[in-house]
């Protein structure tokens, strides 16, 4: 099911929708986004890509296969909680530095900011992993 | 200490690995690390001995009193050394036991074993004890079981599991019962607390389920039945686990609760009785049996009993006989168990009564068998003899029971004298038969036996190296005071003595007429199936009837009856509490809607009605779509953005995905009756009225949330953030989300496994 | 408008279990999915509802403003809504693999095809 004007609407809107993403995770702390949303987002534009131009293009593009995001995702997320633990915080203890930086002036980064990271990931990878795994069916 | 027990759970992960070797080379490599613990806890045997006890502790649950902390005194530090020397010696015989198969698993679990036993014996903290304790019988069910292509093997570890898992339920019980009547958990503060425990009204139902625990592990009668089946196991794991230390386990926690639990009429009536009586049905029984495994199986029964029954007694002479003999038994019967391995191994029969002369076909392993028969028999110089004459003192001067406790001893030491006599003789000596190839054991085999039985022949010549440090340290740990304790071969003539003498010629007599007493006995063998092993069977079988008869009423397999009874049994739960209820509602003013918020609603409801009673499948997707939309209005209308960009975002993948297998599942076949759908809708519009007037119930009673409230006002000034939605994800409750998104995976992973089962079975 | 959203919940909870009481699984798919809204609803309702702001707090304020609605049911809900998408995704995957390896349509004859 090719279709043009999908085709060419997917090429533009997948790096978009990526860059969106990116944005709703990065302000998801101050502003409504996050790694739920920014994840379901991102997984969002994969499949639209993988509608174009079929899942296994899609799948290319991708940095590793779904279920390897996942398990990055799992592993960002216990880490910023072992982070604390090694600071003799209780698990998952959300801890901040403050950086500062030429451009942006200071920028405050913290545990709490992987976290999210890792949730990205996951949501990304365990949804990527359900549309993938049926569309490469066809 | 936890350092040392790291080291062995550390040793744990890597057998995987390390069983990709030769088992051979993997026994050896493995064995370096109980021989370094051994090592290092014999460095603490000059402090232990000087009377000071080492703690550790890191908190673990402080809100329930739960640490993890350790605790090493003379007690703990003769159980850990037999634990990590015999275990040296263990892997390295196991390595070659396994020469041929790969044994990665089973190193695995001997290693994780190994772990648990130590954590037993150091653990500082009744909880902490009970999950190492749990740790050793799970262990122990995977090693029984570790042919697990047997069935009489996987039956021997589920039944040594039931049993033992059983006992450590009733321990916990017993261990939160202590705690309340103790007042804390750690076993340092109990120890001290004994007066206030055991005049407590808890006492006794503490104690009967802590005795539960150990009598199960211990095998003592009626419990004993799991031991013998447990002979399944290979040899290593028999001669580890079920000679030298996991069913010690329950003498150990007797002995360390002693102090605490001990003295008490009730005590001393419940432990010394069920001793007496596992120590002398244990001994009676092993001589009649034939193989050779079961047999020194049911003579660890009967040293079991042995110490149980003198803890019991619980005098200063019975105790010290009590940690006396737990280094005899260990070191005779880790050495038989062990020989029992390799002639099972290298002649392929465990038979005991019929003659073969294997002395010459296996030197070594004989001679060693020899010194631990005889140590085990009782005679002198040998240590199981000081083991001996101090049961007889023991039983001698226990202050009730009169006579009936020596000659309790007495026979079961004969019977024990005349098992050993026919464990040595028969095989390696008996018979006039061919004489087999003169041939000498690979190293790994003899090491073992060798080093115990010489051992026992050492220790017994020289029992200063044992008396001042090992046994009087253990001792000192159960009576709570300092004893002196001396132990000698020779202690002139007394009554202890005369009854050895008398134990030995009775004993002579008996193995003389061992066969002929067999045979007459052939006739009692019905009553054993009226024996505990029986009743096992039995409740098994209808505890799985049982299991069978309710699934099928409860797991019918009929989706849609599952959800009609679930759904009703909320409607009819829930109506009732409204008739019942405490005053009624009032009715919020209907009109308090704007007109985009009404059409929202409407949307939803029309959106809802078509998706159930559209005949296409198409339009029903994209009506449950119009739902999801609509709700995700609401959201945006009523202050929760985040929480509608999730809701459109998961909405549209939700679509995507339902076009993606629209195709592949089943089209729309009108299948229910008109009945059942006007039933179905009744119970739907009742659950959905009653849902209606649960929001508004609630509503009415008004609820303020204290939580958000903190939240709301720490989301910037802890959480750094200005989303407080956002931080109470990622922050205050990420361990909820983190749970959740473990969740997600699991399903990813799902979808993943089924997708790949599909594409096997094409491929 | 308490009103109208209790009315909406009930509705959706009643098609949610209509649905869920069919023998075909594809409406049985259609019934989780309406039921998952259904819920969520129900825990932002009985929240207590607030034409209200977004529980954001202004940039240069320290603590929220007043008259904020409230940041627990969402954080609560927002999980859910994950989670009740990755449950439907396994049971229609679940479902559809049933479907090509029996080719049966009907959980009553799928129940006898098992005995």
């Amino acid at each position: 099911m090719k279709s043009l004007i999908l085709s060419t609407a997917a090429k533009y809107l997948l790096p978009m929708l990526l860059l969106f993403s990116a944005y709703l995770l990065l302000r998801g702390h101050d502003m409504p986004g996050g790694g739920f949303t920014g994840g379901l987002v991102a997984a969002a534009g994969f499949s639209l890509h993988g509608f174009a131009f079929g899942m296994s293009d899609a799948k290319r593009l991708l940095p590793a296969r779904p279920l390897r995001l996942v398990g990055a995702g799992l592993l960002l997320v216990l880490g910023s909680g072992v982070f604390a633990m090694m600071k003799g915080d209780p698990f998952l203890t959300g801890t901040w530095t403050t950086l500062t930086l030429p451009g942006p002036g200071e920028w405050k980064i913290g545990t709490p900011l992987l976290f999210d990271l890792g949730v990205f990931l996951v949501v990304i990878g365990a949804t990527l992993a359900v549309l993938l795994g049926l569309g490469r069916e066809d | 200490m936890l350092f040392a027990l790291s080291a062995v759970f550390l040793m744990a992960m890597a057998a995987p690995w390390l069983g990709r070797l030769p088992s051979r080379m993997a026994g050896w490599v493995l064995s370096l690390v109980p021989l370094a613990l051994t090592f290092f806890f014999l460095g603490k045997l000059g402090a232990v001995a000087d009377g000071r006890t080492l703690t550790e502790s890191w908190p673990w649950v402080p809100g329930l009193g739960v640490d993890l902390s350790f605790y090493l005194d003379g007690l703990s530090l003769m159980f850990t050394l037999l634990i990590t020397g015999v275990g040296t010696l263990i892997f390295i015989y196991a390595g070659r036991y396994f020469h041929e198969a790969p044994a990665g698993r089973f190193f695995l679990w001997l290693s994780v074993f190994t772990g648990a036993m130590l954590g037993l014996v150091l653990a500082g903290n009744l909880i902490t004890l009970f999950v190492f304790w749990e740790l050793t019988s799970i262990s122990s069910y995977f090693l029984i079981a570790t042919d697990h292509k047997k069935e009489s093997a996987r039956k021997a570890a589920l039944q040594a599991l039931l049993v033992t898992g059983l006992g450590g339920q009733a321990f916990l019980a017993g261990s939160l019962l202590l705690g309340m009547a103790g007042g804390s958990l750690e076993i340092a503060d109990l120890l001290t607390r004994g007066e206030a425990v055991r005049s407590h009204g808890l006492y006794l139902p503490a104690l009967l389920l802590i005795l539960a625990g150990a009598f199960t592990k211990s095998a003592q009668v009626p419990f004993h039945f799991w031991l013998p089946s447990a002979m399944e196991a290979p040899t290593p794991v028999s001669a580890f686990l079920h000679s030298v230390t996991m069913v010690k386990a329950g003498v150990y926690l007797l002995a360390r609760l002693s102090p605490v639990l001990g003295g008490t009429e009730a005590w001393t009536v419940t432990v010394a009785a069920i001793g007496c009586v596992t120590m002398v049905a244990g001994a009676v029984m092993a001589l009649f049996q034939s193989d050779m495994k079961r047999l020194l199986a049911y003579s660890t029964v009967n040293a079991l009993g042995t110490m149980v029954f003198l803890l019991g007694i619980g005098t200063e002479t019975a105790v010290k006989a009590a940690i006396v003999y737990v280094l005899v038994h260990s070191l005779y019967k880790g050495a038989l168990f062990l020989v029992a391995g390799v002639v099972d191994h290298e002649t392929g029969s465990r038979n005991v009564t019929s003659p073969r002369r294997l002395f010459r076909k296996m030197p070594i392993i004989a001679s060693s068998a020899v010194l631990a028969g005889l140590s085990m028999a009782g005679l002198p110089p040998f240590f199981g003899y000081i083991g001996k004459e101090l049961i007889y003192e023991g039983a001698l001067k226990a202050p009730f029971a009169g006579f009936l406790l020596p000659t309790a001893a007495v026979t079961a030491n004969l019977f024990l004298f005349a098992t050993a006599a026919l464990l040595v003789l028969r095989p390696f000596f008996g018979g006039t038969g061919e004489t087999p190839p003169f041939h000498i054991s690979p190293p790994e085999f003899f090491l073992g036996p060798a080093i115990l039985g010489l051992s026992s022949l050492a220790v017994g010549i020289f029992p200063g190296l044992v008396d001042s440090t090992l046994i009087a340290g253990a001792t000192k740990s159960v009576l709570a005071r300092e004893i002196p304790v001396h132990l000698a071969l020779w202690h002139g003539i007394n009554t202890a003595f005369l009854l050895g003498i008398l134990t030995f010629g009775a004993g002579v007599l008996l193995y003389a007429f061992r066969d002929s007493l067999e045979r007459c006995l052939q006739g009692a063998t019905r009553f054993a199936a009226l024996g505990p092993a029986r009743w096992y069977e039995w409740s098994l079988a209808v505890l799985n009837g049982t299991a069978v008869r309710q699934t099928r009423l409860l797991q019918h397999g009929r989706l849609n009856l599952y959800v009609l009874i679930l759904f009703m049994t909320i409607a009819g739960l829930g109506l009732y509490t409204f008739f019942r209820g405490e005053g009624g509602w009032v009715l919020p003013n209907l009109l308090d809607a704007r007109i985009s918020e009404a059409t929202v609603a409407g949307l939803i409801l029309a959106s809802a009605f078509l998706s159930i009673a559209s005949p296409s499948r198409l339009a029903a997707v994209v009506a449950m779509g119009g739902v999801g939309y609509g709700v995700a209005l609401i959201y945006v209308q009523f202050g929760a953005p985040d929480v509608a960009m999730t809701q459109f975002a998961v909405e549209t993948v939700t679509v995507i995905l339902f076009v993606l297998v629209i195709h592949r599942l089943p089209s729309y076949v009108r299948l229910s009756s008109r009945t059942s759908r006007m039933r179905d809708g009744i119970i739907a519009l009742g659950t959905g009225g009653l849902m209606t007037l649960l929001v508004l119930a609630v509503l009415e009673t008004g609820n303020e949330s204290r939580l958000s409230g903190f939240f709301a006002e720490q989301a910037y000034p802890e959480g750094h953030g200005r989303n407080i939605v956002n931080v109470i994800l990622v922050d205050f409750r990420a361990l909820d989300t983190m749970g959740e998104i473990t969740v997600l995976s699991l399903a990813g992973l799902g979808v993943y496994g089924l997708l790949k089962i599909r594409k096997r079975k094409e491929g | 408008m308490n009103v109208l959203l209790a009315i909406v919940t009930g509705g959706l909870f009643g098609a949610g279990v209509f649905m869920l009481l069919r023998r075909n699984p594809f409406r049985l798919i259609v019934g989780l999915a309406l039921l998952a809204n259904a819920i969520n609803l129900l825990i932002f309702t009985a929240a207590g509802l607030t034409r209200a702001r977004p529980p954001l707090i202004p940039t240069g304020a320290e603590i929220p403003p007043e008259n904020m609605a409230d940041p627990l049911p969402q954080a609560l809900i927002l999980t859910a809504i994950v989670i009740s998408f990755g449950l439907l995704a396994f049971t229609i995957v679940l479902f559809s693999r049933t479907f090509e390896t029996l080719k049966v349509n009907d959980f009553a004859e799928m129940k006898e095809r098992d005995e």
